[in-house]
């Protein structure tokens, strides 16, 4: 059985079922993320005194990685600006990119967990290394998820390009807002958690 | 050059301009917070600058400046609701004035 509206519009929302569901996705996924720092305000507000993330954390670290994810992000459009333009060639060398940049991202962060816990900083030491180790795993799960749905479409799912474009053209535009979603997260995250 | 492809051009370019505004708002950033401001201008510019990092990324990067109206009303929605999670908090250190 085909599946409906995956390239035409649907009368009633105006939109593709693909896109309607990606952006209800995302608002599950503001809630998510919003109860973590609604916490993160809690702990802090509540802790009679609070360590500023600098004097624990990497910020020449999560600088890079800042720079790493939103140059990801600018690959991200590129790979699906490249498909609406009809060049599958160059959709996969920026899809490729943006991939190899979540892996930078990925690596980077290792190496800033492993150097905590080498000092002996795990979750459980205080209520700030919790809430870091919370909301930095917890977006890094997304990252691995955006990685691999990535893949994908850059590997076996590229096949749809030859029998139905368009659709796979949506296909990548939704896998793109999942990934500036992770973006965003991280732009909030660096401050909250590295600067203040 | 067809009218569609004149328009993905024009928002390529746009994508630049916008990636590099991004890679100038995280320099920003990091450079205020040596300054070691007192706490509450501290997070005021540290928010500031990430909610106009965090739009250019959603209007520009995920097209939110030309989306479809239910679009728009669901992230009103979550807004809504977004709002009153982050609100929890702020009645606790108020001591729940007014729920008691």
């Amino acid at each position: 059985m085909e599946i409906p509206y995956t390239v035409e519009l649907r009368r009633d929302t105006g939109l593709t079922n693909g896109k309607i569901g990606i952006w209800l996705f995302l608002a599950s996924e503001v809630m998510l993320f919003g109860a973590l720092f609604a916490s993160y305000i809690l702990i802090r507000t509540g802790a009679p005194t609070w360590p500023r993330g600098d004097t624990i954390l990497n910020v020449p670290l999560a600088t890079l990685n800042t720079m790493v994810l939103i140059t990801s992000s600018v690959t991200m459009v590129m790979a699906w600006a490249s498909l609406a333009r009809g060049r599958f060639g160059t959709f996969r060398i920026y899809m490729g990119a943006t991939i190899l940049l979540g892996c930078v991202f990925l690596v980077v962060k290792y190496f800033e967990y492993s150097h905590k816990f080498h000092d002996g900083l795990f979750p459980s030491t205080n209520n700030f290394l919790a809430i870091y180790f919370t909301l930095t795993g917890l977006h890094m799960l997304h990252v691995a998820g955006g990685m691999a749905v990535n893949a994908y479409f850059w590997g076996p799912g590229a096949k749809l390009w030859k029998t139905n474009p368009e659709w796979f053209t949506n296909r990548v535009e939704h896998a793109g807002l999942f990934w500036h979603f992770v973006d965003l997260v991280w732009i909030f995250l660096f401050p909250t958690l590295y600067l203040l | 050059m067809s009218d569609h492809a004149a328009d993905i051009d024009r928002q390529v370019r746009i994508y630049i301009t916008v990636f590099v505004a991004l890679l100038a708002l995280t320099i920003i950033t990091v450079a205020v917070s040596r300054y070691h401001l007192p706490i509450r201008e501290a997070v005021a510019v540290a928010l500031l600058v990430a909610t106009i990092k965090g739009s250019l990324v959603a209007c520009y990067f995920m097209h939110l400046i030309s989306e479809r109206k239910l679009i728009y009303a669901v992230l009103g929605l979550t807004a809504v609701f977004f709002a009153a999670l982050l609100a929890l908090p702020a009645i606790t250190v108020s001591d729940g004035f007014w729920i008691h």
